[in-house]
């Protein structure tokens, strides 16, 4: 049974990932252009689902544009984040960027 | 129509503010404190805390203190600080508006520093009650807009709301300035395709390369943990995003921190520092962007967020537009305009830029933003260098 009203957002035709619009639990079935599947990881609001298969290499594309590349193969429905892609022209950091056992030496 | 305050150098502001400014961070806590004791919403706080002289420090402080917004100032340095303070005090005299400078080496110390400063407020007070009042059509304003905790509904919501608001603006007659070249890596061209000349699309193409460059040196994107966290992924995606609050209007210029756009329409302006990289990031924080932006003359700034900011600044009222339902639902008593509700209601993205634009004039008009009102005026000034910006970077001066 599909739902009422979508959780996903497609910005652009050309787009190959999805726009979360609410949060979606793990398990739950989404439905991505007519096809049931089961959400493999629970994804929050303003994250990207895979539209299609994609492999490591290709351009991810949003708002009709390139945000960045495919780093590891992402299989129809995965979320689509720092653990699977990366950016084209500066790496992204996260708050484990600096370690404190790294500025302290003595 | 507004009712603007109108100054003596013939600028209008939409409010009427004492800035009390240290120029070096040996004097922020008595700056600060005369700032308290005064208990006025109107006297505010600002300054630059390093002693080494910055010439874009000393055109920043002459920007601010001669805003349209401001009605008078209050200089407070130590002494022996390396800022330019009679250059600064004489300018701000020239502008017709009111100065006192204290020195607190000269003054006799905290204390009776404090005691005089509160007694040059109640002088600059008194002379503010007259400053005439004077109508402000649309067309006088001056907007700015920055993101600040983007996240991946940003794109969708606030900041294409605000491009229309934008659009809006421009076609009034308004000037707009967008801004954060480093926020925009990777939309160079599509924005180049907007210049009002090819010569000011190479320029716009060119700061953007100059942004990229200078933040690979550093290591770092301006990108923040938050980021990746509301699901942004890489700069790229966030620029995208962050390049939609500029709306559809021709780009009529680029400008730099400081300049003031010769008349209305759509402004780009280039916060990364020219030269080698010295002083560390562009813009260490939010507020650094907004100074900016007051700086060049902004009245207001319209401020998106998606997971969440609630400051405000000192001189300029912000306007904050809410890009993210779940976090609306948190923080709603820190935001001005709810633009989540394109997601979690089918709002149209024409409805809240219509709400953004009416926010724009009531704010204008002496309402107070909810910022304003919660007592926000954070403010954040550190050291930069640029050249003056070439000669195809403002095509109908």
């Amino acid at each position: 049974m599909s739902p009422v009203k979508s959780p996903l957002i497609l910005l652009h035709e050309r787009d190959n990932i999805l726009i979360v619009r609410r949060f979606i639990a793990e398990g739950e079935v989404i439905e991505i252009d007519g096809q049931s599947l089961t959400a493999t990881s629970s994804v929050d609001v303003g994250h990207k689902l895979a539209r299609f298969v994609l492999k490591k290499g290709q351009k991810v594309i949003r708002f009709g544009a390139p945000i960045g590349s495919i780093s590891a193969d992402v299989a129809l429905g995965e979320h689509v984040h720092t653990h699977n892609m990366q950016s084209d022209y500066i790496p992204s950091h996260d708050r484990q960027a600096v370690k404190l056992d790294e500025v302290e030496h003595d | 129509m507004i009712n603007g305050y109108l100054r003596q150098d013939g600028r209008k502001g939409i409010r009427n503010v004492i800035i009390v400014a240290y120029l070096v961070e040996c004097a922020h806590h008595v700056a600060r404190a005369i700032v308290t004791k005064a208990d006025d919403p109107n006297v505010q706080l600002i300054g630059f805390p390093g002693c080494y002289p910055n010439a874009y420090a000393l055109k920043m402080m002459q920007r601010l203190a001669t805003h349209p917004n401001v009605g008078g100032a209050l200089l407070v340095s130590l002494g022996c600080d390396g800022f330019n303070r009679s250059a600064l005090g004489e300018a701000i005299s020239d502008s017709g508006r009111p100065v006192e400078t204290f020195v607190i080496q000269e003054t006799g110390g905290t204390k009776k520093t404090v005691d005089a400063g509160l007694e040059a407020i109640g002088r600059l007070q008194a002379e503010l009650v007259d400053t005439p009042r004077s109508l402000m059509d649309v067309s006088e304003l001056v907007v700015g807009t920055i993101c600040g905790g983007s996240d991946g509904t940003s794109g969708i919501t606030a900041n294409p709301a605000v491009g229309r608001c934008f659009d809006r603006l421009v076609y009034e007659g308004a000037t707009c300035i967008f801004e954060e070249t480093g926020e925009l890596i990777g939309c160079e061209q599509v924005m180049a395709s907007r210049a009002t000349t090819p010569e000011l699309a190479a320029e716009i193409e060119a700061a953007v390369d100059k942004a990229a460059a200078y933040y690979t040196t550093l290591g770092y994107g301006s990108f923040a943990p938050g980021n990746a966290d509301g699901g942004l992924t890489t700069q790229e995606e966030k620029s995208l995003g962050a390049y939609s609050k500029s709306g559809d209007s021709p780009i009529s210029g680029l400008i730099k921190p400081g300049d003031i756009p010769p008349q209305g329409g759509l402004y780009l302006m280039d916060v990364v520092p020219d030269g080698e990289v010295r002083f560390g990031f562009p813009n260490i924080s939010d507020n650094a962007e907004i100074v900016e932006m007051m700086a060049s003359g902004c009245h207001l700034t319209l401020f998106t967020t998606g997971r969440g900011s609630v400051v405000g600044s000192a001189i300029s009222p912000v306007i904050k537009i809410c890009a993210n339902p779940e976090t609306y639902e948190r923080l709603s008593d820190d935001m001005d305009v709810n633009a989540g509700r394109i997601m979690s209601d089918g709002a149209s993205v024409d409805e809240v830029g219509e709400e953004i634009y009416q926010r724009v004039i009531e704010v204008a008009s002496g309402g107070h933003s909810i910022s304003e009102a919660l007592g926000h005026q954070e403010f954040i000034l550190t050291y930069k260098s640029f050249e003056p910006i070439g000669p195809s970077c403002l095509p109908s001066r």
